[in-house]
Formats: structure tokens, sequence, C-alpha cells
């Protein structure tokens, strides 16, 4: 009961937290900027063209009027045509969300799968150099700047190496000659479904160096809420007797220790997805990655509100469904959660 | 001091330095440039794209500007950077945390609700969203920035006064006859400030980080001001065969956030070891 009601006012909450971020994304996409109408109108419009504008943005209309139309037309997906393309919005985020996704979910995996393993050992070899390397790494991460992160790994496993691809999502060979149908969006898996292993190594190789920018940070937060998890946890009797039966090192830590602290696995995953959103915008310009991130950098410069606000609005609503999700998932792994 | 040093322990102290280095670069960095002239923006094209050398440290630029003389002056620009988005969000905030804290019941639902708003975006977004509808600037990047970070003052002064306000003297104050807003500026807010400030100022470091990925984007200060930011975004065109250009306000500003990571790190750990995650 404690649990539903819980549920219940977490999404209600996130429900008026969308109309907030509605009603914020209205007026700084629309309120704010000094006249849309003459960008809407194109380069150097006459007055006429720029009235023509006003008449048809319904600019002249009172702003509870337009905000009531910009909110029916966002719950509708109707994201309205592009100033600068005249392309249907809409259109184009059915093509750039599946990539940010695919990046976003790729760079969590990768997040979790570098950052629980390091975070097991530091805690294992406590105080040894593996566990200082991995705390200053983790502290590093937060510092290093995104954008700079991924030059440096351009330059080192692209430029020197020469053993990942410098940008793109899939290799020229691929994306014009045999193109891969377009099924989910997500290049893996529809190369998977058409069968195309060719086509499924090219887009892995070319997702590492973008996930891995991506996942630098998340993985040192997991690593270090890992390690204090297990830190404690290796303390316990169950662990002491594991010792006394003589199990293998391993075998106690990553079979009875582990499973015990997964508890900030969750909390792992809001924030990598969050934070993988939000590099998007820095790491998709360096990558040349076809996605939303791309996608509103080439809006901001030219000044094309209605796909910044387009894109504000649908990353925004991913993140809080998101982090619903997960809220929901802690409380029903967790009964406590919901009480606090 | 000697205390201060002593809690620190040597990463904490070394990285306080670096800080310190830092603000004094911004302060003398007319006398501290070896180019001031071109620190400030003149061009010098003969020397254009020159590697780094005795005569200049790090490199030139595209115009032939010394990059050493750039980034003592880029200097200027990210610490007020931080300095302005921290000022500014503690400015909004703080207010709206005491007050949804002191006041509780519907006061503290409507701010809080509406602080939860803000912090429903992934914040670079919202501050991109921002800067775009200003208009690139000093300034404009600055509140960008300061919109997004405001509501954790907010959720942290609340915190603060929550427990504050149960404690004896709060009662008593209350009791006598003491006004609200008394309370509050006399008995409340001094309290309150300390934990606030630490917080405040090693929030900096992130703050110009932040705003480093904003002028990145071509949404800071206008050239030819010298930014951090904007230089690795110049320096992409030429990069990897003139590496510097990018490479070396890249790592200054990785050198500065990292200083404030590892000093918020030590402080921390001698505070009672809640690593938080710092979001």
């Amino acid at each position: 009961m404690e649990l539903l009601r819980y549920i219940l006012r977490r999404t209600f909450l996130s429900a008026f937290v969308l109309v907030g971020v509605t009603f914020l994304v209205f007026v700084v996409a629309q309120v704010v900027p000094s006249d849309p109408a003459a960008l809407y109108a194109g380069p150097r419009p006459t007055a006429e063209q720029i009235e023509k504008a006003r008449q048809e943005l319904n600019l002249d209309a009172p702003l509870p009027a337009r905000f009531a139309t910009f909110a029916g037309a966002m719950a509708s997906a109707d994201f309205g045509i592009s100033y600068k393309s005249r392309r249907l919005i809409a259109e184009d985020l059915r093509a750039y969300l599946p990539a940010t996704l695919e990046l976003a979910i790729f760079s969590t995996g990768l997040a979790l799968l570098i950052g629980i393993p390091l975070g097991v050992i530091a805690a294992a070899r406590q105080g040894g150099w593996a566990d200082r390397f991995c705390s200053f790494g983790s502290i590093a991460a937060v510092a290093m700047p995104t954008f700079f992160l991924a030059m440096i790994l351009q330059l080192i496993f692209a430029q020197w190496l020469g053993i990942l691809p410098l940008s793109g999502r899939l290799s020229r060979e691929i994306a014009i000659s045999a193109p891969l149908p377009m099924v989910t969006g997500f290049n893996l898996i529809d190369a998977l479904i058409a069968g195309r292993f060719d086509a499924f190594g090219d887009a892995l190789t070319h997702l590492i160096l973008p996930a891995l920018t991506l996942a630098s940070y998340p993985a040192g937060v997991a690593m270090r809420l890992t390690r204090s998890a297990m830190i404690e946890i290796l303390e316990r009797r169950h662990i002491v007797a594991a010792r006394a039966l003589g199990l293998s090192e391993p075998r106690i830590l990553f079979g009875h220790a582990l499973p015990n602290a997964m508890g900030p696995a969750l909390t792992v995953i809001g924030l990598s997805f969050a934070y993988a959103l939000t590099g998007a915008v820095l790491v998709e310009i360096i990558f040349a990655w076809p996605g939303l991130g791309r996608y509103v950098s080439e809006a901001i410069l030219a000044k094309d509100f209605p796909v910044i606000a387009a894109v504000t609005m649908v990353v925004t609503i991913c993140y809080v469904v998101m982090n619903l999700l997960i809220d929901i998932t802690q409380a029903l792994v967790d009964p406590r959660v919901a009480l606090s | 001091m000697k205390k201060l040093l002593q809690r620190l322990g040597w990463p904490g102290t070394v990285a306080l330095a670096i800080v310190l280095l830092f603000v004094l670069v911004a302060l003398f960095a007319p006398w501290i440039a070896p180019y001031p002239l071109q620190g400030a923006g003149g061009p010098n094209v003969v020397a254009k794209l020159s590697p780094p050398s005795a005569d200049y440290w790090l490199g030139t630029d595209h115009l032939g500007r010394d990059i050493l003389s750039r980034i003592a002056y880029g200097t200027r620009v990210s610490l007020t950077n931080g300095i302005l988005i921290v000022a500014f969000s503690l400015l909004i905030g703080l207010p709206i945390g005491l007050a949804a804290g002191y006041f509780g019941g519907w006061v503290d639902e409507a701010l809080m609700r509406g602080t939860d708003v803000f912090l429903a975006f992934p914040a670079l977004l919202l501050a991109v969203l921002m800067a775009a509808a200003l208009g690139p600037g000093f300034l404009n990047s600055v509140i960008a920035v300061a919109v997004t970070w405001w509501p954790w003052y907010a959720r942290l002064a609340r915190a603060e006064v929550l427990v504050l306000r149960g404690q004896p003297y709060v009662e008593a104050a209350q009791l006598s006859g003491v006004s609200h807003w008394r309370i509050i500026l006399r008995h409340i807010l001094p309290a309150t400030g300390r934990p606030l400030t630490v917080q405040a100022a090693l929030d900096v470091g992130p703050a110009l980080l932040t705003a480093a990925a904003l002028s990145f984007l071509g949404l800071g200060v206008l050239p030819p001001t010298a930014d951090w930011g904007q230089m690795v975004d110049a320096g992409r065109k030429f990069f990897p065969a003139r590496w510097w250009y990018s490479a070396m306000p890249g790592l200054t500003i990785f050198a500065i956030a990292l200083a404030f990571s590892v000093l918020g790190d030590a402080l921390r750990d001698r505070k009672g070891g809640t690593a938080r995650a710092s979001a």
C-alpha cells in the first residue's frame, strides 16, 4: 500500500514537472529571443515578410493562449518546422533520437562494465596501488572536460594507433553502398535483424570512442560507489564464513560480496544515462555522430529555436521518465526507499 | 593556516596552491603574460601556428598569438565566470532554500516543486537553450549556467535550515517574538552560511568547466577576448597536426578543474568520509 502510494506520488510529481518543463522551454524559446518572426522569415526579410511570419507564428496572441498552443503541440509531438531547413522537426527527430539513445545506452553499459570491476578490485586491495590509481582516476574523470577527452581519444586510437574510426556512425562503404534497412534506428539491432555482421562490427567500432568519452565520468562514480559498498560488505559474517570455508578470492568477491553491493548500480545507471544525454551535445559534434546533440548544436548556430526547443523537450522527457523508472525500481527492490 | 594544511593533506595542499596560482595569474595577467598585447587579442600573423619554442613556450594560434599569453588572459574570463556563476546561483538559491526550509508547509511545497522543474533538465541542455536565447556573451553565459545551478543551493540551504529550525535557540527567538525575517537573517543565515560557502567555493571548478563547455559551443565570450573553451574549439580545425593549439588550453581547463576536484575530495575526506557523488 505504501509502495503503491509512493509510486503514484512519484508519477504524479513527474507529470507535474513535465508541465513545468514545457512552460520553461516555452518562455525561453519563444518569449526571451528578441524577434522570432525575423528569424522565421529567413535571411534579410522585408517588413512585410516579418509581418506575415508574425501572423503565421501567432505571435500577436496573448501569452497564455500562445502557451496553450505550444503545450498542445508538444503533447501531440508536433514540433513544427525548422526555421532553417523548413523540414518537419518530428521527422528529423525520428532519425536522430535513436542514434543518441544508442550512444547513451551503450555508454551506460560501458560505464558499469568498467566501473564495477574496478570498484571491486579497489575494495579488495584497499590502500594498494590499484585502489589509489582508481580513486585518482575517478577524481580526474570529473575534472576532464568532455570535449577535450574526446579529442585525446581520437588522437590516440584513431590517429596514432589507427585501430578505431575517427568519427561517424558507420563507414562510408556501408552507409552508402550497402545501407542498413532502418527498423529500430539502433544500428546494432538493425544490423542483427538484417543478419549483417559486417555492419554490426562496423557500428560497434564506431560506437566505442564516443561511448568511452561519455562513460569516463559515470565509470568513476560507479567505481567509487561499488568500492565503498564492497568495503562494508566484506566485513560481514557470510564473507568471513566463505573465507573460513576456503573459497577462492574471486569467488568470494564476485560470487558472494558483489551481488550484495549492487544497490548503487541503479543510481549509476540513472546518472550515466543523464550524463550521456547532456554530454551528447559536445561529443556528437566532435565525433560527427548524427544524433540530437549535433542536431541541436547546428540549430544553435542558426538560432533555430523550434529545433532547440524540440530537442530540449524530447531529451528532458527521456530524462524525467528514466529517473521515474529508476526511482520505482529502487522502491520495488528496496521498499525502505518508499517509506523514507 | 597550519591547521588547514594539515586538514588538507599533501594532495589537497598542492591543489590549493594550484588554485591560488591561477588566481594570481588572473590578477596579474598583463604582467605575467610574455606577450600582453597578443594575450589581449592583438594579431601577430608572422608567427602563425608555430610549435612550442623558446620564443613561444606553448606555441601560437592561427593568428600567431602566443598561446601562453592567451591562456593567462583566459584565466581572467574563466575564473570570473566560475565565481559569478556560483555567486548568482547563491543569490537565487539561498533565499529560496531559506524560505522553503523555514516556513515549511505550502511555501516549502511550492518553492521546492518549482525547483524540481529546473532540476528535471539535463543541466547543460538547459544552459545551452538559455544561452542560445540570450545570445552569446560573457554575462549571458554566466546567467545561462546559473539558471541550472541555483536549485542545488536551494536544496542545500533548505536541508540546513530544517536542522536548525528545531534548535532551542531558534525556538527561543520565535517565542520571544522576534520577527521571522530577523530570525532568518540573524540566527539562521550565519549558521547555514559556512557549509554553503565551502560548497560554493569548491563549485567554482565545476562551474567554470560548464562555462568552458558553453564557450566551446560558441556561446561564451566573443573574440578577440581569450577564452579556454573557445580556444580548444578554434584549435580543432588544426588538430592533431597543430595539436598545441587545442591541447594547451584543454590541459589548462583540466588542471584547474582537477585542482578544485582534489581540494573538494580532501575536505570531504576529513569531514567524515561521506563521499557524495557530485553530479
